[in-house]
């Protein structure tokens, strides 16, 4: 046990065995973003995925809505120790858009609109685990979470699920992306609260 | 750069206005810090429960202590205890300091320009004092934007910086209610008061906007659409909800 702090009861806030160590439960959604937000229409927007061997895949926005769709209900924890419980998605698994995609390496680059990228290893990916998101609460994703589409991998801290997702980079190396080159751990499991380098 | 906890002295605690306070931390082995930089700080209770919430530092590269200024939230949880109930001579433990981008270097050659929101301050204090103690002769300039002159932080120095530092100019804005004497009503910020008062895009200067989510998000877009790169902006957010459309 730490040092008390005589006098303080808190709230209780973490009895919830849906909360990860050190996380509080949150109503409202904040916006962290480390700079601007970019401005990128439907019309503009395109997700890539490259591999080691060159293979490039595109999708338009009209490409992924013809995709098959997911609904998501997921908890989402973010490093700075909010957690949001219950929140709604729509949008396409990982899965579908690497159906016909073939590779070797085991670990990604996601790269945003803005020039952001974070590392996700290529299995966290997978198997139901992510998704291109583009709609929250039922209504499109505003810009400043992300709009028109952003990464949706629930079970790591939430820098990982890239905001104007733009495509994914198979790598065969963990090559550490904006954050994890900034202090945040290389991985990310908000469970065992892998928060900083 | 540390993930342990350890443990800090509270060596003094100061009432910056009437819902915020100044508290000194003094932590063994501590390296001092970067400005801008965040710590973590976590909080017991005597049953063992525990909350943590990250505190921005005012000041930078004091070797073993550095301070916080926490502004009391209505119904916090954290906020209430270290402005009210803290006192000299207590102890609590620290993560930190963390951060590599929300940073300002002494070595760093640009002019800049910082925007604060309330207690958006803090960072761009710690920011201020380390270009100050520093051999850097770039300008620095301060939009302080604020709901009243009661609420601003650290106003003595801001107001003896503003008038007598040769690298720092300081401008405020009040929003609710403004000094006696002071030449305008208050009111909202709008794009074009803001514009008339910062440096100019031809000046390229690098831009830390820190303060509510929603006065940040609506600060950047002001400055996007007004011509200055979006890779020179850099801003940091807390509270509120993604409202802005």
């Amino acid at each position: 046990m730490g040092i008390i702090s005589s006098g303080f009861h808190g709230k209780r806030r973490t009895g919830n065995p849906a909360l990860p160590p050190g996380q509080y439960e949150t109503g409202s959604f904040p916006v962290l973003t480390a700079g601007p937000a970019p401005y990128v229409s439907p019309a503009d927007w395109e997700f890539f995925i490259t591999t080691e061997t060159g293979q490039h895949r595109t999708w338009s926005w009209d490409d992924l809505m013809a995709l098959p769709q997911a609904d998501i209900r997921s908890d989402i924890h973010c490093v700075t120790s909010w957690s949001k419980l219950g929140t709604s998605w729509r949008g396409v698994s990982l899965d579908t858009l690497f159906e016909d995609v073939e590779t070797t390496s085991e670990f990604t680059t996601a790269h945003s609109y803005g020039g952001y990228t974070t590392n996700v290893p290529l299995q966290d990916l997978l198997d139901g685990q992510a998704w291109v998101a583009w709609e929250f609460d039922g209504e499109p994703l505003e810009r400043a979470h992300g709009g028109p589409a952003r990464l949706l991998i629930p079970h790591l801290y939430f820098w990982k699920s890239a905001k104007w997702i733009n495509g994914l980079e198979l790598m065969p190396h963990d090559v550490p992306g904006f954050w994890e080159s900034n202090g945040y751990h290389i991985y990310g499991d908000p469970w065992r609260e892998e928060r900083y380098s | 750069m540390s993930t342990l906890w350890r443990v800090a002295d509270v060596v003094s605690g100061v009432p910056e206005t009437e819902s915020s306070r100044t508290i000194g931390l003094r932590v063994d082995g501590l390296n001092g810090n970067l400005a801008g930089q965040h710590i973590d700080i976590r909080l017991t209770a005597d049953d063992g429960y525990t909350a943590v919430r990250s505190y921005s530092v005012a000041t930078a590269g004091m070797d073993e202590i550095l301070e916080i200024t926490v502004d009391e939230l209505a119904n916090g949880e954290v906020s209430p205890y270290l402005v009210r109930d803290l006192m000299v001579g207590d102890q609590l433990e620290i993560r930190g300091p963390v951060g590599g981008w929300f940073v300002w270097r002494p070595t760093d050659p640009n002019p800049v320009q910082l925007i604060a929101g309330g207690s958006g301050i803090v960072p761009l204090m710690s920011m201020i004092r380390a270009h100050e103690a520093s051999e850097n002769p770039s300008p620095f300039r301060l939009l302080y934007s604020l709901k009243s002159p009661e609420s601003g932080f650290y106003r003595e120095e801001l107001l003896t910086l503003g008038q007598e530092s040769p690298k720092l100019a300081v401008d405020y804005f009040y929003t609710r209610k403004v000094p006696e004497g002071w030449p305008t009503t208050p009111k909202r910020l709008t794009a074009e008061t803001l514009l008339a008062s910062i440096l100019p895009t031809d000046a390229a200067p690098d831009i830390f906007i820190c303060g509510q989510t929603v006065f940040v998000e609506t600060v950047t877009e002001w400055l996007v659409e007004a011509g200055y790169p979006a890779a020179s902006i850099k801003t940091e957010r807390f509270g509120g909800t993604g409202g802005i459309r």
